[in-house]
């Protein structure tokens, strides 16, 4: 196998850990919402971070181009962006391209340029291949290969933003606030032990999943592989990026449901499985005998998005914190409840899950209902 | 002829202790203590002695005291004791050079050289007494991925046969012949009580032990006694043993002498004869002639169960082992260099294999890259001394592993490697009547259910301090362990890291 | 010293760190302040804090985490919820919240009385311990998540389950695991194997009732229900330690 460790990941950092803030809006209406008040949200929580990352990921901001892969590729030189872009024009249709914009922030230093292009899938796909599985392999690539660059986000209408700052540092930098979505993630982050770089802030994405994660993922030899052994590429070393993949396999390929997937990632313990009626017992046996590899062993919250869903999970005995908050259409998840009060101070409910207990929100359109 | 062979031990007797109640006479299987009469006095005939330290143990005025024999030949290191005396015991008998339990030369201890990690800080260790913690364990192959109905979400995977562990420790394979009826009633019994298996080697099923059978794994070998319908039903994993770790390559003789009646019974020849393990399963030829014994056994089961396949750990494990994952074992054991034995040639246990630990990784890392890895269980045998051996063994990619002389240290054993003679004064490896009354199988269960219990507590305690609850979520992951003292290449073949990397 | 008049502060927390607003309830607690009242507070740490005295302090909106952290006598009233690790290593005085609190409510709290209206997150009251005079309480409206009580070592823990239906169960796993003193007074039903293998159960006798019975009453007070109404809904229960050293057989020399 390659070396992976000595591209994109220019401190070799294997596994970050952190202690974050983590934040989620959506609202189930589909109706779109400027990144403002995420943006307090995520700043309230200020000093959970220690501004070594912020970043955000944005669904429904790219209403012109929906059908369109939406990359949004850092580059750390114009060699690279070179090499990239000479990648891509042998591999898709491009429809836009434009450098995203960006604004004099205060503590924000030495930013990489960010790209973003608007793509179709090229006729070098093999037909048996679908065009996701094909855009995965090329993100894979490109993040693997082509030194100096690396893929933000490649999923259609939606985007992440982030490096290396505080959350509203880098909301700043990228001038969210003038962005709007229907569905927003913020993450601020504090690695514990390492250097930070931007490609390792949260969130972490493949299509249009994505991720922002407070905690440590003590399995993550385990997990990593497990994804390994299944065609995955761990480009960036840190436990983050198993649950993405994780997220990718489960769902996307193996066409299990979030509310699945939630069981594989936190079981209930075999002590509570033999209590469950036959059903969901053998449920529950077939996918921790089958998924062990996928146990997310070791204190977390996460905030799942992907288009259309949002979905909040703690690790199974909660040594990570998650609130959540309900007002009309509107869903909100946190870390700390003052981070949505401060935005939404009239809740509906202001409540915390269980252990293990997925929080998911869904697009009202998709006549699946916002359940718990 | 004259011995020119000296005595292994000095028998120290403090004659101001002794009160010569001859218990050490009636312990000694070996002859080694006699009673003179005309002089009221106990002596002993120190050549007999194999320093198993029964007499000493129970001596009731702590009289006795074992002493190697130093045999202070001339220094030198190529020359040792050990191969000056046994270049005379070959010249004075001609023969193949026997001996019992593992191999005992000094082959690295790669266990000893694994450290494990914990956490500090960023993730918090889980207290384990109080918080729960997860050792259970499934044996058997798993399927690539699980399946749903698209619409009523019900589970349509059906597992194969799964065989659960309360804790990812077995009992590995002894026969009843190389061992006592009362040994395997006291593994069978602990293994029932612990919520793990034990393994009836070669040897047969005794009808007695039949109600242990949820807890058994019977062995199909290449003897194939006491082999028929009702024994391969009544086990939950039916093991085809193609090897062992001891004698990798050699075929066993369980001498006439000790095919006693219940023997004879239970393995299902006529008393008093030799029963002759082939050397090779001659229906095994290649790895199609595998398959085709482990799918004989399938349908002789109905697919009811496991099938494992045992080998030893030799220098091409890991092509071997894709091939028997391939054959359709639902489970592979690796038995290592290290691995015991009642009977093996002295040159064969010391010098043929390879460490279990780098056997171990070296299979679990090609059954990845070939994407095979879930359809078997690994189980690693030889030479697993402790609890931080077993999670280390786990950690590097194990799903359980097999104790033998682990469990008869438990029982006793003191690993005097006289096991082929049948005189085990400890009751264990012989099938004497008198002397397999030594073990209790009450007491022995007892003894072998806690050291399983201290194992699993501190297996757990090691999990908590990494911040893991579930001993499925340290499998393969090797980063919870750094190497120290080891060179490059070991690093890479364990897939392990150097400490203070 | 206690003075006949009440002084009054207000603080606008809005925007404030939570150095800033710590500060400034040390200085008014110098002052003489005896009632500070924060408004608009939104996820500030550590409030009560260092402040060593008997002031009352009553918060709008949702105080961050460690409220009341190493406290000594202050009094607070939370209007809403609490965040994690309400009354950590508390000492003495006085946290009332009217809503729910967030998980290890109580953490190795010496002292004090905490009451929540609603229930209470993970591992609440997780090794209280008393000594002598010393005896923490903690007093939950309605229900726990799990973890309830872990290796609790002394003091006081009530659980009412105002949020259960009649015959209900708790839904708490793992209550009172490596319990080794104190007592949780439980009410509504729970089984075995909810409980940790270091609890036992007891039907309540006269001593504890002079126990509950008045913590009862203080909840009622603080929250405006209904005590007798309470004691009348039944199911109480006692989970006590089994042993003083649930670990005696755990290790050898």
């Amino acid at each position: 196998m390659r070396n992976l460790s000595a591209i994109n990941n220019p401190y070799n950092d294997d596994k970050l850990m952190s202690a974050c803030s983590i934040f989620g809006a959506m609202d189930t209406s589909g109706k779109p919402f400027s990144g403002k008040r995420v943006i307090d949200a995520i700043r309230n929580m200020h000093v959970r971070g220690n501004g070594l990352g912020g970043g955000f990921a944005i669904y429904g901001i790219y209403p012109k181009h929906p059908d369109h892969y939406a990359f949004h590729i850092m580059y750390m030189s114009n060699e690279a962006r070179e090499k990239t872009e000479s990648f891509l024009k042998e591999r898709f249709h491009w429809d836009h391209v434009e450098e995203v914009p960006t604004f004099k922030a205060r503590r924000i230093s030495n930013p990489p340029k960010l790209w973003r292009y608007f793509l179709t899938v090229g006729s070098s796909k093999h037909e048996s291949q679908s065009d996701d599985d094909y855009v995965v392999d090329r993100v894979m690539e490109i993040n693997t290969r082509i030194e100096g660059a690396f893929v933000f986000s490649s999923g259609k209408n939606m985007g992440v933003f982030k490096g290396v700052g505080y959350p509203e540092d880098i909301a700043e930098h990228f001038g969210l606030e003038d962005y709007e979505g229907y569905l927003w993630t913020a993450h601020g982050r504090f690695p514990t032990n390492t250097q930070a770089w931007w490609g390792g802030a949260h969130p972490f994405s493949i299509l249009d999943w994505t991720v922002v994660h407070n905690g440590e993922i003590s399995s993550y030899g385990t997990n990593r592989r497990y994804l390994e052994e299944r065609g995955y590429v761990c480009t960036m070393h840190t436990d983050t990026e198993v649950i993405i993949y994780a997220i990718d396999l489960l769902v996307r390929k193996h066409n299990l449901p979030m509310e699945i997937a939630a069981k594989v990632f936190a079981p209930p313990f075999w002590e509570h499985i033999k209590r469950m009626p036959d059903g969901e017992q053998e449920l529950c046996r077939t996918l921790r005998q089958v998924y062990s590899g996928l146990l997310l062993n070791g204190p977390f919250t996460v905030i799942i998005a992907h288009n259309g869903e949002m979905i909040g999970l703690t690790d199974r005995i909660r040594l990570r914190p998650l609130t959540v908050g309900e007002k009309g259409s509107m869903l909100y998840l946190a870390s700390e409840e003052s981070a949505i009060r401060l935005i939404e101070p009239d809740l509906d409910k202001a409540w915390i899950p269980t252990g293990g207990q997925p929080v998911i929100g869904r697009l009202q359109s998709s006549d699946k209902v916002l359940q718990a | 002829m004259k011995t020119y062979l000296p005595a292994k031990f000095i028998v120290e007797r403090d004659e101001a202790r002794c009160i010569q109640c001859q218990v050490c006479v009636r312990q000694c299987s070996f002859e080694t203590h006699y009673y003179d009469p005309e002089d009221d006095e106990v002596c002993s005939r120190e050549h007999n002695c194999v320093g198993c330290h029964r007499c000493m143990l129970f001596c009731p005025t702590n009289a006795i005291t074992i002493r190697e024999n130093p045999r202070d030949y001339r220094q030198n290191f190529n020359w040792r004791p050990e191969v000056i005396e046994d270049i005379k015991k070959q010249a004075e008998t001609g023969s193949i050079l026997l001996t019992g339990m593992g191999n005992d030369k000094e082959y690295p201890v790669y266990w000893d050289h694994l450290l494990l990690n914990a956490a500090q800080v960023s993730n918090p260790s889980i207290d384990p007494l109080r918080e729960p913690m997860e050792l259970t364990t499934f044996i058997g192959r798993k399927p690539e991925r699980v399946e749903l109905d698209p619409v009523t979400m019900d589970l349509k995977t059906i597992l194969a046969p799964q065989v659960e562990l309360a804790l990812p420790v077995m009992f590995s394979a002894m026969s009843y012949g190389a061992v006592s009826l009362n040994v395997q009633e006291s593994l069978a019994r602990a293994a029932t009580a612990a919520g793990v298996m034990w393994n009836t080697g070669e040897g047969g099923f005794h009808r007695s032990l039949q109600k242990y059978a949820d807890n058994t794994i019977v062995q199909v070998a290449s003897g194939r006694f006491g082999v028929h319908p009702e024994y391969l039903d009544a086990a939950r994993i039916v093991e085809i043993k193609i090897g062992q770790g001891a004698k990798p390559g050699i075929g066993g003789h369980l001498p006439g002498e000790k095919v006693s009646e219940d023997v004879a019974m239970t393995r299902m020849i006529p008393q008093g004869s030799d029963a002759i393990s082939p050397a090779p399963q001659h229906d095994i030829y290649s790895i199609e002639d595998l398959a085709q014994l482990v799918y004989a056994i399938k349908e002789a089961t109905n697919y009811t169960k496991p099938v494992s396949v045992k080998i030893a750990a030799v220098h091409n494990a890991a092509a071997i082992a894709s091939g028997m994952v391939r054959a359709g074992a639902d489970m592979i054991v690796l038995d290592g260099l290290r691995g015991s034995t009642g009977a093996a040639p002295k040159v064969i246990r010391d010098n043929v294999g390879i460490p279990i630990e780098l056997a171990l990784a070296a299979v679990d890392t090609r059954l990845r890259e070939e994407g095979i890895r879930n359809r078997a269980s690994l189980v690693v045998a030889g030479g697993i001394r402790r609890s931080t051996d077993v999670l280390k063994a786990v950690i590097l990619g194990a799903d359980a592993v097999y104790i033998a002389t682990s469990a008869l240290v438990a029982l006793g054993c003191t690993t005097c490697q006289q096991c082929p003679t049948g005189k085990c004064a400890w009751g264990i490896c012989t099938t004497d009547p008198i002397l397999t009354k030594r073990i209790n199988p009450e007491i022995g269960a007892e003894r072998l259910t806690n050291l399983l219990r201290g194992w699993s507590l501190e297996i757990k305690d090691m999990l908590g301090g990494m911040g893991i609850n579930a001993l499925e979520s340290v499998r393969g992951n090797r980063l919870h362990l750094r190497g120290v003292h080891l060179t490059d290449t070991e690093l890479e073949v364990l897939g392990v890291r150097q400490a203070g990397n | 010293m206690v003075t006949a008049t009440k002084s009054t502060v207000e603080i606008d927390a809005m925007g404030l760190t939570h150095r800033q607003m710590n500060a400034r309830l040390r200085e008014l607690v110098a002052d003489g302040s005896q009632h500070i009242i924060l408004r608009n507070c939104y996820g500030q740490k550590y409030i009560g804090t260092n402040l060593n005295t008997s002031v009352e302090i009553e918060i709008h909106g949702t105080p961050g985490g460690a409220l009341g952290s190493f406290m000594k006598g202050p009094r607070i009233t939370v209007h809403g919820n609490a965040q994690d690790g309400t009354g950590n290593t508390m000492d003495e005085g006085l946290i009332v919240i009217h809503g729910h609190a967030g998980d290890i409510t109580g953490l190795s709290a010496r002292g004090g009385k905490i009451f929540i209206r609603d229930y209470v997150g993970y591992r609440n009251g997780i090794h209280m311990k008393e000594y002598k005079e010393k005896k923490p309480t903690i007093v939950i409206g309605s229900s726990s998540q799990d973890f309830l009580g872990e290796y609790m070592a002394g003091g006081v823990l009530v659980v009412l389950g105002l949020d259960l239906a009649e015959g209900e169960y708790h839904r708490a796993n793992f209550v009172g695991t490596g319990m080794h003193g104190g007592v949780i007074y439980l009410r509504g039903k729970i089984h075995d194997y909810q409980l940790g293998k270091e609890v036992g159960v007891a039907e309540l006798d006269e001593n504890d009732w002079a126990i509950l019975r008045p913590l009862i009453e203080e909840y009622a007070d603080h929250f405006g229900a209904d005590a007798e109404e309470i004691i009348g809904r039944g199911e109480f229960f006692k989970l006590y330690a089994l042993s003083l050293r649930p670990y005696g057989r755990l290790y050898t020399v």
